[in-house]
């Protein structure tokens, strides 16, 4: 954190000087360590919900995935390490799910990067009706995955949509995995990349227009003011938009089970988590394919704190 | 430089905005057209329906006469709005504590909403799907609600702490001085000041909550707590040859508008709340 409205704050309470009462040294310590309790109190709540839903949870799946628990065989419950785990990595159904996620996330993230990079240029430029622009934008932001997952099966589909007429093909689109996959990530693009584009344009927002003036005074074309000025000036925002992305398509679900269900090799690393834990009740085996999912995101966080540097005090809101 | 365009220049640009205008609305006005079409127009392949039709709606097939859709709609609608209540309620004091106080653990509380708005949430069905069967939550309403505040609460308490840092201070400080407590300079004077705000993170919160499917599909198994997403995933026509594309779309449909009304109404809002805790801090 780096500065510090309230601090400031405190210490412009203890340097005032008051007249109504002049030696007040342990007034102030009251008055925070008052400010301190307060503070605790109204952050105890959301701390508490969090803690109880999340970090509970976790630590008691990260117990169960060191058991063997299968609901359906209740009586059979009993303690084996980490061969739940073994289970897991040994099995190539995982490594198909893993490489179908990752498919899925790279290819949807990067289409999403340049669309969504595409449109906010068109938002930040627009001479006419960027609210209509804006608003319509919202629309795939605020619509239930489900329902999106549904319009565009729907437009796939040989006998109800319309793609197959426009292209003029008979592909039947979900019964191979490319074209399987290029439904599903059409889907999360459309879904996705809006958001993605507000959160570049706030980055947009960050180039000062002098600067880009300037380098066009300089004789820089127009794909050099881009990517020597103005890119480099937003790369902390492009950089938390990525991670959020990334992380956000990493644990894909509401599509992929809409419009596959996971055949065709489409399944993904939360639809096996889904139906190892919830249709199959088997909570063992499904808690270790949780814990899995739970340690690659810490991953995936990390790869991009570290390795690029993304700068996620911005993303906290602290300035 | 901007106001002397050539004409090309500016065709290209209308056309950039017709271009993305399409692009948002192409698959729902599809799906109004197929929520509009008889059934014997379902597999013609074409964009429009020649014939419209209400019958998905109200028909004696219609979503509206379904079984489960209009209990589910009544679920969503009542899911989400307590969600939404008790998050933004809970991150208001969160949020306010951290850019008004000083106080140890500051970081922590930041540090875990960001390290939550990351988290996998099919990393905790399965104990929550355990622990919701012992404490009888399994297919209840709290059930939902509990995890929807959870994973909410980051966002709210960013968005939040974003609006409360652009607040001028100084009439807090002011009340402070004329003997108000914090907590009286906080209810009085911040909260009507923080209104916008508010009603923006519970925007988005609601959007959230309204929107989720996985929790939906794993904590709910009958009619009583069972929401939208997962009422019309699990829309089933009369046998298995017989998919029910038309009242899909038809459901789809209905909980659509609400989402569109809202976001041609608060567009404004929505995008600030948005984009204030990318960049703006």
């Amino acid at each position: 954190m780096t500065t510090t409205a309230p601090p400031q704050a405190a210490s412009d309470l203890a340097r005032r000087p008051r007249a109504r009462d002049a030696g007040t040294r342990a007034h102030i310590s009251d008055r925070a360590r008052a400010e301190r309790r307060l503070g605790w109190m109204l952050c105890a709540p959301a701390v508490a919900v969090m803690l109880l839903v999340t970090a509970y949870p976790i630590v008691y799946a990260i117990w169960l995935s060191l058991q063997k628990y299968d609901l359906r065989f209740p009586a059979d419950r009993r303690f084996i390490g980490l061969r739940n785990y073994g289970a897991v990595l040994s099995n190539s159904i995982f490594w198909q799910d893993l490489y179908a996620t990752l498919v899925i996330t790279v290819l949807s993230v990067a289409v999403e990067l340049l669309l969504g990079f595409a449109l906010a240029y068109v938002m930040h430029r627009a001479i006419f009706g960027r609210g209509l622009v804006r608003a319509s934008l919202l629309v795939p932001y605020g619509i239930i995955t489900v329902v999106a997952a549904f319009a565009w099966r729907f437009a796939f589909d040989p006998t109800t949509g319309f793609v197959n007429g426009l292209l003029n093909t008979d592909t039947s689109w979900f019964t191979k995995p490319w074209s399987a996959f290029t439904v599903i990530i059409t889907t999360e693009v459309w879904k996705t990349t809006p958001f993605m584009s507000l959160l570049l344009l706030a980055g947009f927002t960050l180039v000062p227009d002098d600067l880009v003036r300037a380098a066009r005074v300089d004789g820089a074309t127009g794909w050099k003011r881009l990517t020597k000025v103005i890119i480099p000036l937003m790369k902390p925002a492009i950089l938390v938009a990525l991670l959020f992305r990334t992380l956000d398509a990493f644990r894909i679900f509401d599509s992929v089970y809409v419009q596959t269900r996971g055949a065709q090799n489409t399944e993904t690393m939360s639809i096996l988590g889904y139906n190892t834990l919830i249709s199959r009740l088997n909570l063992g085996l499904g808690s270790a394919v949780s814990v899995i999912i739970f340690g690659l995101v810490i991953l995936i966080a990390f790869l991009f704190v570290k390795g690029f540097g993304a700068d996620l005090s911005q993303q906290r809101g602290e300035r | 430089m901007d106001h002397k365009r050539a004409p090309l220049n500016r065709f290209l640009w209308v056309l950039g905005t017709i271009v993305v205008v399409l692009y948002a609305l192409v698959p729902v006005a599809w799906l109004v057209s197929l929520s509009l079409k008889p059934a014997d127009e379902l597999s013609n392949g074409k964009f429009l329906p020649r014939s419209p039709t209400l019958d998905n709606y109200t028909g004696a097939k219609g979503v509206f006469n379904d079984p489960q859709f209009p209990s589910a709609l009544r679920n969503s609608v009542g899911i989400a709005l307590i969600a939404t209540v008790l998050a933004v309620t809970l991150a208001m004091f969160a949020a306010y504590a951290i850019v008004r106080l000083d106080f140890p653990g500051k970081q922590f509380v930041l540090g875990g909403a960001l390290a939550i708005a990351m988290f996998p949430p099919v990393s905790i069905i399965g104990p929550l799907f355990n622990m919701w069967r012992s404490l009888r939550l399994f297919d209840t309403w709290p059930g939902l609600i509990i995890p929807y505040m959870t994973f909410t609460l980051p966002l709210a308490i960013w968005t939040l702490s974003a609006f409360f840092r652009e607040i001028p201070w100084d009439l807090d400080k002011a009340a402070r001085v004329d003997g108000a407590t914090p907590f009286q300079a906080f209810r009085r004077i911040i909260a009507p000041l923080a209104a916008p705000g508010v009603f923006t993170s519970a925007i988005l919160v609601f959007i959230f909550a309204w929107n989720d499917f996985l929790f939906a599909t794993s904590l709910t198994s009958t009619n009583r707590a069972r929401t939208v997403p997962a009422a019309i995933a699990f829309f089933t026509g009369s046998s298995q040859f017989d998919f029910p594309a038309g009242q899909i779309a038809a459901g789809s449909v209905v909980v659509t508008i609400p989402i569109i009304l809202m976001v041609l109404v608060f567009q404004r809002r929505i995008v600030a709340g948005l984009t204030s805790g990318a960049v703006k801090g």
